[in-house]
């Protein structure tokens, strides 16, 4: 069958069962556009900015096991879409961008339109193609998918210019893809899972640290019914959390730089360290050389090998799949006899006992102002927690994740990596779209939510009943946080100014806005989102106290141990 | 310490900068990179000289190996191996000074490929410290140009680096 470049584009997309296209039309993709027009398997959502198009889509992937899809034209729609590539990129997230170029003659001419998406994006895909021959689309968009999926996920671009989309061949298919450069490993070596489960075994203050790779491997499951096997506490960073339900007993919380004080202590002392699908990154360990103080052996399990060995040096390394690996270790276990040392486990969860003791999230609540942290628990309460909650970026993504208890994978989504505003209401998009019988709230700020406001037009346009829950605290709350502990409270440049009235806002939009001033009214003003509301997006505008910070904190370049536990210990 | 880390990358156009991206991206030190394509007319052949610590050698072998387009990647100097580079020199040699080239040239086995009555174009394959000699040999302000391949390498004996 001869078909134009543009339509095997959508006929590839259908047969990767795409069910959304995220994308923003222009010159170089009308004829990707006419195709599209010209079918109806494929839906397209018209979103109001391309980097809202690349986040909605990487919602969309990140609250299902789906390869997220974007489509944007050349020039400035693929720049608008770079913020969104890197945001993917440093979560792992499986994306295909599409994006349009220039005619191949035009190419190099500085022609309208025109910018090296190829080279722009090169340092933050996983891979990219410029297309330049019609006879390559299907292959290449074949291989797109294949490599956004495999091995560490990520975002993949494909650059396709405009008479490439015109011209016409034979299309077909290809049923399979190999590559002789790129092999993941998948199964991992049985040798060294031997020896991790031995060293399990014989560990006296045994922890386990498991972080996104659980998420994205789909092992929680897998994570959960190990560390019930072994009897651990275990701990989920950020990107985990949901990897191991939140409320258990062995659950420790989140470490790291807001992380909890037993999750934190428990990962510094203890003297066998299991990480899995988890990098050390500089937000959990801020001081590897602090950390290295404590002798302790590590096992770490991950995908990708240059994860391993990179901030904190590893005795047992596991490359492999996270599920894949933490399966075999189970069946390790439950064929042999030897079971953990009952007295020193005991011994040892007698001291992590002592240090949740601490409580260390417990809060000053007011009846005058409504404490943020207080939204984020009544909104557990009123969705019985079985929202999906996304984010943005700064204080009010911290106490989402500290006072939201996650039991489920893939209800989390937050830009963990790279930590960009303005995620949130396109994550939203994404996730309720690929779940439109589930609760969806994004948790924000006055600053993030207007960085992609313009979604609430999208969000319109397609009946998407989101719940947006600003915390509005009048500030860069995060930055301003900053600025009060490090930099002599000098807050420059962090009081938000000429804050529009969210509510009437979302109304001309065609939305229910609600604004919230008392904290008696939060949970009443929450449960009508939710119920009178059900069906409509509501912008829940919580004003909340502007000087609240985010504890425990375990400043930058510190030790774990060196927490700050509340505003007492300053 | 200084490596000579060997790659079979697909010959694809973009490849190049992915490699010298990564290196520049990540901090990574290069002292020369080298790149033709192979016998094999898909696949091309890279030698990077590069430094750094053990942990750092381990990163960029790791990074390398990441890249998709990126067949192999083996550090040759981690056993016995051979490196050589080729180097052109264009030498001022007037007078006196067209013997006691020649006689250097002869030392050093290098040769004369293009003659001039006021010059020679030298060429001279080795290892780096080699090279270096030679140049070191002749009165600076003789030399008027000099251009150097950049480092191949390959291991010994039946160490073989291919698909
Ligand atoms: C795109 C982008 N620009 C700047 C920053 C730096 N930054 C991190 S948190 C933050 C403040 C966020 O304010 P707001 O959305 O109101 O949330 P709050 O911290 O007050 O809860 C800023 C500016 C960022 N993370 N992303």
């Amino acid at each position: 069958m001869v078909l134009t470049g543009a339509e095997i584009v959508i006929r590839c997309l259908q047969e990767e069962k795409v069910e959304y296209v995220f994308g923003y039309p222009g010159g170089a993709v009308l004829y990707i556009y006419d195709a599209l027009f010209q079918q109806e398997s494929v839906r397209h959502v018209l979103v109001r900015h391309e980097q809202a198009a690349v986040h909605a889509a990487d919602g969309y992937a990140r609250s299902t096991e789906q390869v997220g899809v974007a489509l944007v034209t050349s020039g400035p729609g693929a720049t608008n879409a770079v913020t969104g590539i890197a945001t993917a990129f440093c979560d792992s997230i499986p994306l295909v961008i599409i994006s349009g170029q220039v005619p191949t003659a035009a190419i190099g001419q500085d022609a309208f339109q025109e910018v090296d998406t190829v080279g722009i994006t090169r340092p933050c895909v996983k891979h990219n193609f410029l297309v330049k021959d019609v006879r390559e689309i299907a292959s290449t968009i074949k291989k797109a998918f294949y490599l956004a999926k495999t091995g560490r996920p990520g975002p993949v671009l494909v650059d396709i210019p405009k008479d490439v989309s015109m011209h016409q061949c034979e299309y077909e298919y290809p049923k399979e893809i190999s590559m002789r450069s790129y092999n993941p490993v998948v199964k991992g070596h049985s040798g060294q899972i031997k020896k991790a489960v031995q060293l399990l075994l014989g560990a006296k203050r045994p922890m386990i640290y498991t972080g996104g790779g659980v998420v994205l491997s789909n092992a929680a499951e897998q994570l959960t019914k190990l560390t019930r096997l072994l009897g651990y506490p275990v701990t989920n960073t950020l990107m985990g959390l949901g990897g191991y339900p939140a409320g258990d007993r062995q659950y420790l919380g989140m470490p790291g730089m807001h992380g909890t004080y037993e999750a934190n202590m428990a990962m510094h002392y203890s003297d066998v360290l299991l990480a899995v699908g988890a990098r050390f990154d500089d937000r959990v360990i801020g001081l590897p050389s602090h950390f290295a103080e404590e002798p302790r052996k590590i096992i770490h399990i991950d995908i990708d090998p240059s994860s391993i060995s990179k901030r904190v040096k590893v005795d047992v390394p596991i490359v492999g799949d996270v599920k894949e690996v933490l399966e075999e270790m189970i069946r390790q276990l439950e064929s042999g006899e030897a079971r953990p040392n009952p007295e020193a486990l005991a011994a040892w969860w007698k001291q992590v006992e002592e240090w949740r003791g601490r409580n260390c999230m417990v809060y000053k609540n007011s009846d005058e102002i409504i404490k943020p942290q207080f939204v984020v628990q009544k909104l557990w309460e009123v969705t019985g927690g079985e929202a999906i909650v996304t984010s943005d970026v700064g204080q009010h993504q911290m106490w989402a994740a500290q006072y939201y208890p996650f039991t489920k994978p893939r209800r989390w989504l937050n830009s963990g990596g790279l930590g960009t505003m303005g995620v949130g209401m396109p994550y939203a998009m994404g996730a309720q779209l690929a779940h439109p019988d589930m609760q969806v709230a994004c948790i924000t700020g006055e600053a993030s939510i207007q960085m992609n406001i313009q979604e609430l037009s999208t969000c319109k346009q397609f009946r998407l009943p989101i719940k947006i829950c600003n915390l509005n605290n009048r500030y860069l709350g995060m930055v301003r946080q900053w600025q009060q502990l490090f930099h002599g409270g000098r807050y420059s440049e962090s009081y938000m100014d000429s804050l529009p009235d969210f509510a009437k806002l979302a109304e001309s939009y065609g939305h229910v806005g609600i604004r919230v001033d008392k904290p008696s009214d939060v949970e009443g003003a929450l449960r009508e989102a939710f119920t009178t509301h059900k069906n409509e997006l509501v912008f829940l505008d919580f004003q909340v106290d502007p000087t609240e910070n985010v504890y425990p904190m375990v400043q930058g370049g510190k030790g774990l141990t060196e927490m700050i536990l509340s505003a007492e210990d300053l | 310490m200084r490596h000579v880390i060997s790659l079979l990358i697909e010959n694809e156009s973009g490849a190049l900068s992915r490699v010298s991206g990564l290196f520049s991206a990540r901090g990574y030190n290069i002292e020369s990179l080298t790149v033709a394509p192979t016998e094999d007319a898909s696949m091309s052949r890279m030698t990077i000289v590069t430094t750094g610590s053990d942990d750092i050698i381990e990163q960029i072998t790791k990074q390398l190996n990441k890249l998709v387009e990126v067949v192999k990647v083996v550090d040759i100097s981690e056993a016995a191996h051979i490196e050589r580079e080729l180097m052109l020199v264009k030498i001022r040699a007037t007078g006196k000074d067209r013997e006691e080239i020649k006689r250097t040239v002869d030392i050093f086995r290098a040769r004369i490929i293009d003659v001039t009555d006021a010059s020679y174009v030298v060429e001279l394959t080795g290892n780096q410290g080699k090279l270096d000699a030679f140049l070191g040999a002749i009165e600076p302000a003789l030399i008027l140009e000099t251009v150097r391949s950049g480092v191949c390498g390959i291991g010994r004996g039946d160490r073989v680096l291919k698909l």
